[in-house]
């Protein structure tokens, strides 16, 4: 197990300097550059390349670059005075941090708990809601489905605060927006891996054993019915991370998401590869914790015997 | 033989499945019982009904679509089909055991083997945990495993296929069953195993006295192990007797397709087979009169129109093929199959 989890670190940071790298020359290669300002001078422009070393060669820059990034440090940024990429993630990051992982618990959990409910109940009323809830949840866009939510529960019957982001019963609408589509489809998939597995051998062999049919659902069904969930929790985490942008500018969320979009429009370089690194380093985390999850649940995929 | 008191009696017993194609009568007035001791077989084709019979027995096949249409199971004298609850978990927990076809799919993949034996067990107040392993551990140590400790602690990908179905046959034993069922338990196995699994059935059966039902379509298994068969053919059973007399006295035209339709050491490499022409019956609609008749050598008139009536020969040689009518032909089929021999 040891060697297993270090053989996927070792993979998540190789993945992590491609990343840098292929990064870090792309983001030269857009036209413009970060001082486009009309009201700069040629001459305060000159300086500010030279400022921020821009007149050396760009593998020189490369270098310095990495090796900043290897002390943590991502540099400052060109569009925000006086603001590092490191401060402005700090800032930002848990407000996105927060709402992504209110998002993904309930989605998660909603989810398994609605597609089991559904495949337990199969044919029955249940089951419908929940082919419609998926249907639903798996068709309307996430920023659609954020308006709707906000029209209804924030203006026209004004349960919760339609915006912001300001304590508990502000996060609601917007953790349930980006949650939505991720729910439909682990709940999907549950359900469809449910009723896969009540048909395998194994069940019969429960059945008899003369065990309740709880401890068969529970012991037998579910743990083995639930790998197909936690094999999907990876992309999961990167489509609800990528759901955060559009729902935070929905809902004025001053989380990271706007920063990230408005520094590809204004060449900010060292704050897109910041925030680009700081995205993919997340990615990598979590899906190397879900490879090391599933190792935990089923047996067959750990590596090395003991 | 006849001396010993029944365990199992199937009377009359028809089960049928709903299905959006209309109901299939997978089991048709079945009757047969297995007596103390005894290993009984079970022979036919695919889709006969054996599998599901003995599933019957203990409600394993899924009710619904499947229900019973008539007839009783009397387990010691009494009628499973009227077991609630708490008397059918006892059942499947304590007096029956069942060995599936296939060890490959019929263990938990995520749950350690040991666990899995131990879990027949669950929900018994009367017994120890210390008691429950104990009880694990000499059962795996009967059926043949070694090490057991390491074993117990593995998971079923960590083990070979015969090894599986060791552990599958320690966990039906494990709470010493009175009755065992085995549904073509060497199916999947090489031969090799096959033996050394038959080995092991016929050495319990001789230690603890169990009753065994043998579901296989393997007259060598049936021809190794049983005391007594039944040949099953459409739903219904065709033919009953002791080994001997399935086999040497044979008296139904199906039974005798069967033995022909399989090479014996004596077939020498020139001889063809002669496999049984045609396809079992649609189940959907049973025919009207014998199920065999449409692929029968000897088929008459009366075979398309009624059902054969059961015919005792001896006192344990049951036939249903008019054949046996007094004012039938006669045909010898035991010197059909002796020609061949």
């Amino acid at each position: 197990m040891a060697k297993y989890i270090v053989k996927r670190v070792l993979a998540a940071i190789a993945t992590l300097f491609v990343l840098v790298t292929v990064v870090f020359f792309l983001v030269r290669l857009m036209p413009g550059e970060p001082f486009t300002n009309p009201k700069l001078t040629p001459e305060v422009a000159a300086n500010m390349r030279s400022y921020y070393g821009f007149d050396k060669p760009l593998i020189e820059q490369y270098g310095t670059y990495i090796n900043n990034l290897l002390h943590g440090n991502f540099g400052y940024s060109m569009k925000y005075t006086n603001k590092t990429v490191n401060s402005i993630i700090a800032e930002t990051f848990p407000f996105s941090a927060d709402l992504g992982i209110r998002a993904l618990v309930m989605a998660i959990s909603f989810g398994i708990v609605l597609g089991s409910l559904a495949a337990l109940n199969r044919g029955k009323k249940l089951d419908f809601v929940c082919v419609i809830v998926a249907i639903l949840g798996t068709s309307i866009p996430d920023f659609i489905m954020g308006c709707v939510l906000q029209y209804f529960f924030g203006i026209k019957w004004g349960l919760l605060p339609v915006a912001q982001y300001k304590g508990f019963s502000y996060t609601i609408l917007p953790a349930t927006a980006l949650a939505f589509y991720t729910l439909a489809s682990v709940s999907k998939l549950m359900r469809s891996s449910m009723l896969e597995v009540v048909q395998q051998d194994y069940i019969k062999t429960a059945k008899a054993k003369g065990l309740s049919k709880f401890r068969i659902t529970w012991k037998h069904q579910l743990r083995n019915a639930i790998m197909p969930v936690i094999t999907m929790l990876g992309p999961t985490v990167a489509s609800v991370l990528t759901g955060t942008f559009v729902i935070e500018s929905i809902f004025a969320i001053p989380g990271m998401g706007k920063y990230y979009v408005e520094s590809v429009s204004n060449n900010d370089y060292a704050m897109i590869l910041g925030m680009t690194v700081f995205y993919g380093f997340f990615l990598v985390f979590c899906n190397l914790i879900v490879d090391v999850a599933y190792g935990f649940v089923d047996p067959r995929v750990r590596i090395g015997k003991k | 033989m006849a001396e010993r008191e029944n365990i199992l009696e199937i009377k009359n017993l028809s089960f049928s499945f709903k299905t959006y194609g209309g109901e299939v009568k997978a089991v048709r007035d079945v009757s047969y019982n297995l007596k103390k001791g005894e290993i009984l077989g079970i022979v036919g084709e695919s889709g006969c009904g054996k599998s599901v019979t003995a599933q019957c027995i203990m409600r394993l096949n899924p009710e619904p679509p499947g229900f019973f249409e008539g007839g009783e199971i009397l387990f010691k004298g009494k009628d499973v089909l009227k077991m609630n609850k708490k008397e059918l978990k006892e059942l499947r927990s304590k007096d029956i055991g069942f060995i599936f076809q296939d060890p490959m799919t019929s263990l938990n993949p995520t749950m350690r083997v040991g666990k899995q034996i131990e879990e027949v067990f669950n929900g018994h107040k009367d017994i120890s945990k210390a008691e429950i392993h104990e009880k694990a551990l000499n059962i795996m140590k009967l059926v043949g495993i070694s090490d057991v400790e390491k074993r117990f602690r593995q998971y079923p990908h960590e083990l070979s296929g015969g090894m599986k179905q060791r552990i599958m046959i320690a966990m039906a034993l494990v709470s010493e069953p009175s009755m065992i069922i085995c549904d073509e338990p060497t199916t999947s196995l090489d031969v090799t195993i096959e033996a050394q699994i038959l080995d092991l059935l016929l050495d319990l059966r001789s230690k603890l006295g169990t009753s065994i039902i043998m579901i296989t379509h393997d007259l060598g298994v049936i021809a190794k192990l049983c005391d007594r068969v039944v040949v099953m053919y459409g739903g219904k059973v065709v033919e009953t007797g002791t080994c001997d007399e399935i086999f040497y006295e044979t008296s139904h035209p199906y039974t005798s397709g069967l033995m022909h339709s399989i090479a014996g050491l004596e077939t020498d490499k020139d001889t063809a087979l002669k496999p049984i022409a045609g396809t079992p019956p649609d189940l959907f609609a049973p025919p009207k009169g014998c199920p065999f008749a449409a692929r029968c050598d000897y088929a008459m008139e009366v075979c398309q129109k009624n059902p054969p009536e059961q015919t005792q020969l001896t006192e344990e040689h049951m036939t249903a093929c008019w054949l046996q009518h007094p004012y039938a032909p006669k045909v010898d089929l035991r010197m059909a199959r002796k020609e061949t021999v």
